[in-house]
């Protein structure tokens, strides 16, 4: 069972990332990795929804009548969102505001809903909390290397801090303005795709 | 009057397309861009999802949601505002929509059904939908504008995928390296088109 | 699994989820809405501090600093069609929010790049004097659309009611990282020394593309943010709505006629 458990959490930030291989989670990896601190505190968010979504649809898998499945998923999902939403209003409020509009994006971050669908609604409750887990970390790791790259070619900083002295700044370093906008995230995440299906040809697609 | 929605209309469609200048709905435009068909299908069905989703959005928000509006069933509601459950209330809609298209594809079409598999029921999530919702209400646009607005992002949308299929079934014949196939070379072309795309941005309408 | 498929069940179940996320969101909003609500007044309070300069952007204050500060920067409530300032109404009460929607209190205006669609009858502006009641500085709350929404802030004038000396935003819905830099320190400080008018009384200020250069050299321009070109043009277009006879023209001429000296 540990074992298991264990495969449960790893598996999904190489074998089979939500973002790199499931094709989930993708517009926010786009829209918010242009500074580390929007993306930290984003992958806290999708942590917390996506734990208490996995957790509640797998506690009710049993009784949601086939018809109205997606919409109960999507009640849940968006409910916690909301809560989310609130709480970080409450308590960190300036964060709150760097991130507006794309907390309620969460809702849609097709991550939720692809593993509510996959998982959640076939599995038990201690199963799903890890595959929530296991996900959460994948998503966060692709977001994490994404922003790094992006904030230190596309600004020279890293959380908001200088480690490549700007040009404006009386420094010598030129920004790459392709990095801070949403074309660069597309080539970045396409090249560790490539670099992560160079290591594990086992996901390469044939075509 | 015309002239305002024309322009609405093409505004939605290519300066502000939904995939290629706000990159909304990826998850599904990446991933069921392989064949045109499939890509057609798909588009078809965001495109009725939009045009409907968004104008009956419309209409509940300026009846029941925003501040005061409830006004109209008894003026003692005039003070409820409903806004922080707009997420609850448009996701719905949606909801609602996509599992009617789900229904009827599965019953008439099995084979786009097949074809489009998980990703049917996630054109619920796909943020282009909820998105445009949301953009409706904070352009506080009318029934008659929100209608051609959701059809013209649909439209834009399903553009965008159409051509990123197409380009991706000429790509098999070319010899992009085994890391780089399918997903990859997707995200890579899709950077691309968004780049020309950028073009639009600069047009005032 | 019959049981699940039968309608009475779907009824029930459907409710009860509808009743639990319900109270669970309801709960939430309503539990933590007076603390919410003092963050953003705090909020917009250090806002229009930090534009009329009075707060430096990271400096932190305690809710005892802030009122104190705020008696020498004062809240006036003001006619926008006629410029003259409105007596009876209390300036502390005044929400400008609520006015501007209620179609009673407030008039339509021509359709404009801002998708400003009504502006209220009255608004709110600070006035900063000194203790002779010369006019100081004066606060202007400006809002306009920028890329994903209406972004919300303050606008800040000297005394001579053309020489910008900050300007911030409180709420906004811009791109982190991009539009978001609206937030960023460095590009706020660039407003401060610009000039809002040209000779001939124009609104000349504008956000262009690229670098502008110091305020002797470039007076009406101020950097672009990268990559945010759509909200770099909302922040001009908003600054020309409201610096003009739309907005807070007649209140501004109002003031060089005469009012400056309080």
């Amino acid at each position: 069972m540990a074992d298991e458990k264990k495969k449960i959490l790893l598996d999904p930030i190489l074998n089979n990332n939500p973002i790199a291989l499931q094709v989930l989670g993708i517009c926010s990896a786009l829209a918010v990795t242009t500074k580390l601190e929007t993306s930290a505190v984003m992958c806290g968010a999708v942590l917390f929804v996506l734990v208490g979504s996995n957790v509640a649809i797998s506690l009710i898998r049993n009784s949601i009548p086939p018809s109205v499945r997606i919409i109960v998923q999507l009640t849940v999902i968006a409910s916690l969102v909301i809560v989310a939403d609130q709480i970080l209003k409450a308590f960190l409020y300036d964060t709150s505001k760097q991130l507006s509009v794309f907390v309620g994006l969460i809702i849609t971050n097709c991550i939720l809903m692809g593993r509510a669908e996959a998982y959640a609604m076939q599995n038990g409750v201690a199963l799903s909390f890890f595959d929530a887990i296991g996900n959460a970390a994948g998503y966060s790791a692709i977001l994490i290397s994404t922003a790094f790259l992006r904030e230190l070619f596309g600004s020279g900083k890293l959380f908001g801090m200088s480690v490549l002295p700007l040009q404006t700044e009386g420094g010598w370093y030129n920004p790459n303005g392709l990095m801070v906008l949403s074309p660069g995230a597309f080539f970045i995440i396409g090249t560790f795709i490539w670099l992560l299906r160079e290591w594990k040809p086992e996901q390469m697609e044939e075509e | 009057m015309l002239e305002h929605y024309l322009s609405l209309a093409v505004k939605s469609i290519f300066v502000e397309n939904m995939a290629l200048a706000f990159f909304l709905g990826m998850c599904s435009f990446l991933a069921c861009s392989k064949k045109v068909e499939t890509a057609v299908g798909l588009g078809s069905a965001v495109v009725f999802v939009l045009t409907v989703t968004v104008p009956v959005n419309c209409f509940i928000n300026k009846y029941f949601l925003v501040e005061g509006a409830m006004a109209w069933i008894h003026p003692s509601l005039a003070n409820l505002d409903l806004e922080f459950v707009q997420f609850l209330t448009f996701i719905g809609t949606i909801a609602a929509m996509v599992q009617i298209v789900e229904m009827t594809l599965d019953r008439y079409v099995p084979a786009l059904y097949s074809a489009l598999g998980v990703f049917l029921p996630l054109i619920a999530v796909n943020c282009a939908i909820l998105g445009a919702s949301l953009w409706m209400a904070e352009r506080d646009y009318t029934v008659g504008e929100s209608t051609v607005f959701g059809f013209g992002s649909g439209i834009g949308w399903m553009m965008a995928i159409v051509a990123l299929a197409a380009i991706r079934e000429r790509m098999r014949y070319s010899n992009v390296p085994k890391g780089l196939r399918g997903l990859g070379i997707a995200f890579m072309l899709t950077g691309l088109m968004a780049l020309g795309f950028m073009a639009f941005s600069g047009i005032q309408l | 699994m019959q049981r699940l498929n039968q309608p009475k069940y779907i009824i029930l179940f459907s409710l009860a989820v509808c009743a639990v996320c319900a109270i669970f969101v309801s709960a939430s909003a309503v539990g933590l809405a007076s603390r919410q609500d003092a963050n953003q007044l705090l909020d917009m309070q250090k806002n229009v501090l930090e534009a009329a300069g009075v707060k430096a952007p990271d400096q932190q204050m305690s809710r005892k600093e802030i009122a104190a500060a705020f008696e020498n920067v004062r809240p006036v409530v003001i006619d926008t069609k006629t410029g003259e300032k409105v007596e009876g109404v209390d300036p502390e009460t005044f929400d400008q929010q609520k006015v501007a929607k209620d179609p009673k209190t407030s008039h339509a205006v021509p359709s404009n790049p801002s998708l400003i669609s009504r502006v209220p009858d009255r608004a709110k502006v600070y006035e900063v004097r000194d203790a002779s009641g010369k006019l100081q500085m004066v606060v202007l709350p400006i809002e306009g659309y920028g890329l994903w929404g209406t972004l919300y802030g303050f606008l800040a004038l000297d005394g001579d009611l053309n020489t910008i000396r900050g300007i911030t935003y409180y709420k906004h819905k811009e791109t982190p990282g991009l539009g978001g830099e609206v937030d960023n320190v460095r590009w706020k400080s660039l407003w401060d020394g610009r000039k809002a008018y040209g000779p001939s009384g124009e609104v000349e200020i504008q956000v262009i593309k690229g670098l502008a250069g110091p305020p002797g050299e470039a007076p009406y321009k101020v950097d672009g943010l990268a990559g945010a070109t759509l909200t770099s043009r909302g922040v001009t277009n908003m600054l020309h709505f409201w610096l003009g006879e739309q907005g807070f023209g007649p209140y501004l001429d109002n003031l060089r006629g005469g009012e400056a000296h309080g």
